[in-house]
C-alpha cells in the first residue's frame, strides 16, 4: 500500500470515521435533563461542501465560555466525519480560548500543503490530519466541522 | 475538406496501444504508477494532431476572422470556417447550422436566452412562435446534467412558463409510460440527454422526439456524452438543436458547439449581442447578421476551432462505429466487472443492457471521495461527486458517486486493473461500519 495514503488515511482517522463521536440529534433540548445547565447559551451552524455534497450541521453548547458539548448531524467522506469526531473530542470542556487557538492551529496545518509539523500538545488527535494538507482537494473535507464550530460559537455568542 | 475513410476491422488492444502513443499524457505516471486514465466523460485527453493544429494556426495563420482585407485574415477565416465544415459533416449538418460557443453548457444557454428574448418581443414576427409564456411548459428529464435543467428553469421563471419533468424509475431509466402525459399541448419544449453523464444510458431519442413532435414542441438534445462516443447522424434524430462540447472528444477546452435547425436558427433573435454578427448599426439600433453569424458575436474562439477540427479528423479517421463498438465491449467488462464485486451497486442499466464505456458505482460502506482516493493511489483517475446532476443522485438515494469512464484509448488490462483495485478499496476502509448517512 503506498505511504501517501496511509499518510492521508492514518488509522486514528480510520477509528474516528466509525466511531464518530459526538454524532447524534443537534435538537437544542437533546441531552436536556442531564448536566446542562438552562443558562447555557447554544447555537448551531451547517455547512457544505459543494463538491462532493459533504455535509455537517453541528451544535454547540456553551457555559460561561466553556464548550460543555458538541453534537453534529452528516454525511460524508471518512476524511470529514473523523474531523467532526476528533473535534467533538478535543474541544469538549475546553475554554472558548482554548477552541479558538486549537481552530487555529488546525487551520494552519491544512493550509501548510505538508510544511507544518503539527502541534500535538494544542491538537491531540487532530494532529493526524497533517497528511491532509498535501491532498488540496481533501482539505475542505477536513475543515468542514470546524468551519461548523466556528459559526456555531458566534451563533451561540450572539 | 479531406475525404476520411477509416478501416472496417473492429478496434482491438494492439491498435488501441498505437493510438495511446498518439496521446503524450496517457504515458505519465500518477502517484508513482502508470496512469490509468477512466474520467474522459468529464474531459477527454488530446492527441499530438490536435495540440499542433493549434499551436500551427498561431505560427502561421493567427488574424481576426471575417474582417480584414490582408491575406492573414483571408487564411484564419478559412481556418475557422473550414473547422466549422468538419464539425457541421461529423454530425451530419449543414455549416450554417453549426454555432462555436464556449462549451456545451454556453451551447444550451444561448437556446434559453434566444427563446428569452423572443418571449420579451425580440426579434419581431418571425420570432412570434418561439416565444414563451404563463400557461407554457418546458419538460426536461430527472437525469439531466445541471447544464441542461438551469437554463431552464431559468427561462421558466423570466417566462412565467412552468417547468416539468419525465421522472426516472428506481434503475435510473426514463419512465416513457409518464412521459406521453408529461408532454402536452402546453408543451413548448422538451430538452433531454441522448446519453446520461451518471448512468450511461442510451435515451430513446426516437420515442421522445416523436412525443413532442406531435405537440409541436421544440426538441433540444444535450449530446455531450453521445457525439464523442457514437456515430451521430443530427438528421436522423431529427432534434430540433443539440449541444456538445470540444473537450470531451479529443478537442481543447473552451470550445462547444450548437447545432441548430436553420429554419429555427434563421428566425431566433440573437443571445450575445456586439461585433461580427450584425449587417447595419445606428445610433438607435441594429440589423442582424443571419445565422451562424448572428449567434457568434466578438472575436471568435479560432484556434479552439481550428483545434476541434483536427478533432473531429482524428475521430474520423479511427471511425465512430469503431470507437462506439470498442467502447461497448469495455463499458460491458466494467459493468460485468463492477457486479461481481461484493458491496458494489452499479447505477443505471444492467450488464448486458446497452451503454456507453461509462459506469458509475456506490460502494457499501465508503465514500465515493474515499474511493476516488484509493484508486488514486494505484494511479487510477475516476470521478467522484455528483457529476452535476444532484437530482439524479438525490432520485438514486445517494449524494455521491463513483465514475470510471472510458474513450477510444483505454484497453482491456486498464478496465481490469481498475476492477482489481475497486475489489480493495473496502477492506482497505474497513467498511461495512464507515459512511451512510444519520
Amino acid at each position: 500500500m503506498s505511504s501517501e495514503l496511509e499518510s492521508l488515511y492514518q488509522q486514528i482517522i480510520l477509528d474516528h470515521a466509525k466511531r464518530r463521536v459526538g454524532q447524534g440529534s443537534v435538537d437544542p433540548s437533546s441531552g436536556a435533563g442531564s448536566e446542562l445547565a438552562a443558562g447555557c447559551s447554544t447555537g448551531e451552524s451547517h455547512q457544505l461542501n459543494p463538491i462532493c455534497g459533504d455535509e455537517v450541521t453541528l451544535r454547540v453548547w456553551l457555559a460561561d465560555s466553556r464548550i460543555e458539548r458538541v453534537a453534529w448531524e452528516g454525511a460524508g467522506c471518512a476524511i470529514s466525519m473523523a474531523s467532526a469526531s476528533v473535534l467533538t473530542e478535543l474541544v469538549s470542556g475546553s475554554t472558548r480560548d482554548d477552541m479558538m487557538e486549537q481552530l487555529d492551529c488546525f487551520r494552519e496545518l491544512m493550509r501548510s500543503r505538508g510544511t507544518v509539523v503539527p502541534d500535538e500538545e494544542v491538537l491531540g488527535d487532530a494532529a493526524a490530519f497533517a497528511g491532509v494538507s498535501r491532498f488540496p482537494a481533501r482539505v475542505k473535507c477536513a475543515m468542514l466541522a470546524w468551519v461548523a464550530l466556528e459559526e456555531a460559537v458566534l451563533a451561540a455568542n450572539s | 475538406m479531406p475525404i476520411l475513410s477509416a478501416p472496417s476491422h473492429p478496434l482491438a488492444n494492439d491498435e488501441v496501444a498505437r493510438i495511446r502513443n498518439d496521446f503524450p499524457l496517457l504515458a505519465n505516471e500518477l502517484n508513482g504508477r502508470p496512469l490509468i486514465y477512466l474520467d474522459s466523460g468529464a474531459t477527454s485527453q488530446n492527441p499530438v494532431s490536435v495540440m499542433e493544429a493549434e499551436q500551427e494556426y498561431y505560427e502561421q495563420r493567427n488574424a481576426a476572422v471575417h474582417r480584414g482585407a490582408h491575406t492573414l485574415a483571408v487564411e484564419a477565416t478559412d481556418a475557422y470556417e473550414n473547422a466549422r465544415s468538419l464539425v457541421a459533416s461529423f454530425v451530419g449538418a449543414s455549416p450554417e447550422e453549426i454555432i462555436f460557443t464556449s462549451n456545451a453548457t454556453e451551447a444550451l444557454n444561448l437556446v434559453a436566452y434566444s427563446l428569452s428574448n423572443a418571449s420579451s418581443g425580440r426579434g419581431g414576427e418571425a420570432a412570434r412562435p418561439y416565444a414563451l409564456g404563463p400557461g407554457d411548459s418546458i419538460v426536461v428529464t430527472e437525469m439531466e446534467h445541471h447544464a441542461n435543467l438551469i437554463p431552464w428553469q431559468e427561462l421558466a421563471a423570466r417566462t412565467g412558463a412552468s417547468l416539468r419533468y419525465i421522472p426516472v424509475d428506481d434503475d435510473g431509466a426514463l419512465r416513457l409510460e409518464e412521459a406521453a402525459a408529461v408532454i402536452d399541448g402546453s408543451t413548448k419544449l422538451l430538452a433531454f440527454t441522448h446519453v446520461s453523464n451518471v448512468l450511461g444510458t442510451i435515451n430513446p431519442v426516437a420515442e421522445l422526439v416523436a412525443l413532442a413532435r406531435k405537440v409541436g414542441a421544440l426538441t433540444v438534445l444535450d449530446a455531450c456524452q453521445s457525439v464523442p462516443h457514437l456515430p451521430i447522424d443530427v438528421t436522423e434524430l431529427d432534434v430540433d438543436f443539440m449541444a456538445f462540447s470540444g473537450h470531451k472528444m479529443l478537442g481543447p477546452t473552451g470550445i462547444g458547439a450548437l447545432y441548430g435547425r436553420s429554419k429555427h436558427l434563421r428566425a431566433m433573435p440573437p443571445f450575445l449581442t456586439g461585433g461580427s454578427m450584425i449587417t447595419t448599426v445606428t445610433m438607435e439600433r441594429a440589423e442582424y447578421l443571419p445565422p451562424p453569424s448572428r449567434f457568434e458575436a466578438g472575436t471568435q474562439r479560432i484556434s479552439q476551432a481550428v483545434a476541434l477540427g483536427s478533432a473531429v479528423n482524428y475521430l474520423a479517421e479511427t471511425g465512430m462505429a469503431r470507437i462506439e463498438e470498442w467502447e461497448r465491449l469495455l463499458g460491458e467488462r466494467l459493468v460485468a466487472g463492477l457486479e461481481a464485486v461484493e458491496g458494489i451497486r452499479v447505477l443505471g442499466p444492467r450488464s448486458g443492457q446497452p451503454r456507453i464505456g461509462l459506469a458509475s458505482f456506490d460502494v457499501d460502506g465508503v465514500h465515493a471521495h474515499d474511493v476516488g482516493q484509493y484508486l488514486a493511489s494505484r494511479g487510477i483517475a475516476v470521478r467522484v461527486g455528483h457529476h452535476c446532476a444532484q437530482p439524479l443522485h438525490r432520485r438514486l438515494g445517494l449524494t455521491a458517486s463513483t465514475r470510471a469512464s472510458t474513450y477510444l484509448y483505454n484497453t482491456t488490462d486498464e478496465v481490469d486493473a481498475f476492477l482489481t483495485a475497486v475489489t480493495e478499496v473496502r477492506s482497505f476502509f474497513g467498511a461495512s461500519a464507515i459512511g451512510g448517512s444519520v
